[in-house]
């Protein structure tokens, strides 16, 4: 039997191909979108995974580190250490601030300090090696822009980046950038010399804090101004066969702080820290999805109007309906695949040129290939009433 | 109907699909789940490696001096300022004697007078020796007299009194001597006593060195023990470096140090541990050692920030990793070793670490054993690896 789908395609195949790849373009910004929302989800799983921790200490009565700011002493992590059922337990802080490279440019990323050796520690490298030194070494993501070697400039110190890493993004998308936990701590509280100055002379001129008969007060108070002893979170690993919620309680009850389990983080990041920015972009996405199907419907419709006549010579020879009503199906059929394929291919290829990470899934793929010959076989629906329509006297009229 | 172009379209049609589906393949496979994950790797060396000790300090005066008064009082003049070089028993500064010299005219003026209290004592002598003299003479020829009953005895007894009265005139007179000398005696060390008072206002270097500050003018009120000026000696200065006390194993003294000011980053100097100190700081978790610069006179300001490098000896011959390998995975530390293409983890145990990022392996490994260094991404056991030369391109492993 002779197909009479191919032998019209054949007929007008660059027409064809050039609609399909049209489409498929529109497709690929489709999965895109997608792929957009799928990367900022990622993002936010991205940090909990790689902050290594089953648990997070954070100041009583916040939602911290990420989502909200949260300050507890750092000597806190050596009472967690004793309670039971945590078998390691680290300092850690999240600073979002410019870090400026050797270029002078600056790059906004999220400074995270931490203890080396410990979790929330990056957990694989790309190149280069992990910080060795106490102070003044960088492990930096890619995204950065650092290569290794390079001297940035974290507030007032030069860190070397020693080491690169790939994927290590703050819920917001910052690359990140790891220092060492004292570094941190000092960058996070440290002011700029005009507010220290400031300061001090403020302090001086109080007259409580410089008293003519208490030599080095003045001194003391200020030596206590710009000391900095604070922290963002402490990551807890569990000890093996203990729960999570069964370690967080107590650590809630008796060390009077909040302690968030690997789901409550995830509840915090996903449905509330991203929960605006994902419905933007879901919205969009479903407007998207919307047009696509209108255009391809509109695309089939007219393809069939202009065979029209065409349609009107078949039924004059006496081809049944059902052939013509297959031949209309099987050519949106094949403008769907063709626009499903070069939108996939599109899609990944423009993927890793923006800025965030874009997250392309099998499943959304699988999903946009359904959805797209769902639509096309919808659309050719209409078409195919209106080719059952043409009067067969039309081809002749 | 030609043949020819019919069977080109054809063949072009299909070679569009063959294309197409290639495409889509390579997409599926190169991205997504399916993709294998970049990795380079390094096979397990025996080598030796020198650990070091990495820390910060500042640039203290081993010696220093605060040079202020020991008793309240106002500063009368300050005769150096910041910077000049100063030697031992200088003057630097002066207090307001108030009433002291004063004091010592007046203690003068007792002093003359006890000199005049002296001389009229040795004339008081001097008039009663004459006295005695004569009463003892007259007091013999008395004796003579009544011995041959030319006088009564009661005329003797008259003159044996006289001569007993003389004797005690003259022991008082040399009493009285003996009395303004100790007055001279006590006036003199009073005076004395005052001149020390005296000196002990001028303030006086007590070594050579250097002006570091002039905390008081001339006219301003300083309680005792309050500064006036500082000194340090120049040729003293060491660093005082802190040391994370989880990296300072091996710090003691006589270990050579490569020291790095902030002020003269191009130019390392050398020095030594001159001191490890026994108590070490608890809040910080850091260890305090003195470093003695090699060169006798260095440039460098008092409180600027230096980088140290204390070198160790070189550690025996064992297996050698860079710390870029090691992962944590559920609580145990090892590596990914490649076994047949597919990864898996091996616990390891390690030992001591150097600062340009390799790190022992006493357990776990063969020599020649393959060990993922750098990942795309976190690996699992017996993923899909590629092995590549280097995942960042411009950088060097």
């Amino acid at each position: 039997m002779i197909s009479l789908a191919g032998r019209d395609i054949a007929h007008s195949w660059s027409k064809f191909v050039l609609t399909g790849i049209g489409l498929g373009l529109l497709i690929g910004v489709t999965l895109t979108m997608a792929g957009v929302y799928r990367g900022m989800v990622d993002d936010a799983h991205a940090l909990l995974n790689n902050s290594g921790a089953d648990l997070w200490v954070v100041q009583k009565d916040t939602q911290g580190p990420y989502a909200e700011s949260s300050s507890i002493k750092d000597d806190v992590v050596r009472s967690v250490r004793g309670m039971p059922g945590v078998a390691q337990a680290a300092n850690v802080t999240y600073f979002t601030m410019q870090v400026q490279g050797a270029s002078g440019d600056d790059t906004r990323a999220m400074v995270v300090g931490i203890e080396s050796g410990q979790s929330g520690e990056p957990g694989y490298l790309v190149a280069g090696r992990q910080i060795t030194r106490g102070h003044y070494e960088a492990v930096a993501d890619v995204k950065t822009g650092f290569a290794l070697g390079e001297r940035i400039r974290i507030r007032r110190h030069y860190y070397t980046v020693v080491g690169l890493t790939q994927r290590m993004v703050s819920s917001g998308g910052d690359p990140m950038v790891f220092i060492a936990l004292k570094d941190a701590q000092e960058a996070q509280f440290l002011k700029d010399n005009d507010a220290i100055q400031n300061d001090r002379t403020r302090t001086a001129a109080n007259p409580a804090f410089n008293r003519p008969g208490a030599p080095g007060l003045l001194d003391a108070v200020q030596a206590l101004q710009s000391s900095s002893r604070s922290v963002n979170a402490v990551l807890v690993q569990l000890a093996p066969g203990f729960g999570a919620e069964q370690v967080a309680e107590p650590i809630r009850r008796w060390k009077h702080l909040q302690v968030f389990t690997r789901a409550g983080m995830e509840d915090i990041l996903v449905a509330k820290l991203i929960a605006t920015s994902a419905k933007q972009i879901g919205m969009f996405l479903v407007i998207l999805a919307i047009v696509s199907a209108a255009i391809v419907a509109f695309i089939i419709y007219t393809m069939t109007l202009g065979k029209i006549r065409e349609i009107a010579v078949l039924k004059l020879i006496g081809t049944r309906n059902i052939t013509i009503a297959s031949m209309i199906l099987q050519q949106a059929l094949g403008l769907g695949l063709i626009g499903f394929i070069v939108g996939k291919v599109a899609a990944t290829v423009w993927a890793p040129v923006f800025p965030k990470f874009v997250l392309l899934l099998t499943q959304d793929a699988f999903t946009g290939l359904i959805v797209t010959l769902l639509i096309c076989a919808l659309a050719s629906t209409l078409a195919i009433r209106t080719a059952l329509k043409v009067d067969p006297a039309a081809a002749i009229g | 109907m030609n043949q020819r172009p019919h069977l080109l379209r054809r063949i072009g049609f299909s070679a569009l699909a063959v294309v197409l589906v290639a495409a889509l393949a390579f997409v599926a496979l190169r991205t997504g789940p399916l993709a294998p994950i970049k990795v380079t790797v390094t096979s397990v060396q025996e080598g030796k490696l020198s650990p070091a000790i990495f820390g910060i300090g500042t640039v203290e005066a081993r010696r220093s001096w605060m040079v202020g008064p020991t008793v309240a009082g106002r500063v009368l003049s300050v005769r150096v300022d910041v910077g000049d070089t100063v030697i031992a028993g200088q003057l630097l500064a002066e207090m307001d004697p108030v009433d002291l010299d004063q004091r010592l005219s007046a203690l003068d003026a007792a002093l003359a007078r006890a000199g005049s209290t002296q001389a009229a004592a040795q004339a008081q002598v001097a008039d009663t020796t004459a006295r005695r003299e004569l009463a003892a003479i007259n007091a013999k020829r008395n004796q003579d007299l009544a011995a041959q009953n030319f006088i009564s005895a009661g005329a003797l007894e008259g003159r044996l009194q006289e001569k007993a009265s003389a004797d005690a005139a003259l022991q008082a007179a040399q009493a009285n001597l003996s009395g303004t000398a100790q007055d001279i005696n006590r006036l003199k060390a009073e005076r004395a006593a005052l001149q020390q008072q005296r000196g002990n206002v001028r303030l006086l270097a007590p070594a050579d060195g250097v002006i570091t500050s002039r905390d008081a003018e001339a006219g301003s009120t300083v309680v005792a023990g309050q500064p006036v000026l500082r000194l340090i000696d120049p040729a003293s200065l060491w660093v005082r470096m802190r040391v994370d006390q989880g990296r300072s194993a091996g710090l003691a003294p006589g270990l050579k140090a490569n020291i790095v000011l902030r002020s003269q980053p191009r130019t390392p100097l050398q020095g030594q541990v001159a001191r490890v100190e026994l108590l070490a700081d608890a809040v910080t978790e850091e260890r305090i050692a003195q470093i003695a610069f090699a060169a006798p006179t260095v440039t460098a300001s008092v409180g600027e920030l230096a980088e140290v490098e204390l070198q160790l000896t070189e550690t025996a011959a064992a297996l050698l990793l860079p710390n870029a390998s090691i992962q944590r995975l559920e609580g145990k530390t090892g590596v990914w070793r490649l076994a047949e293409g597919k990864p898996a983890f091996a616990p390891v145990r390690l030992g001591v670490s150097s600062l340009d990022g390799r790190v022992q392996v006493l357990e776990g490994l063969k020599s020649g054993d393959s060990v993922v260094v750098y990942s795309q991404k976190a690996l699992t056991e017996g993923a899909r690896v590629q092995v590549v030369d280097t995942l960042v391109k411009g950088s060097t492993p």
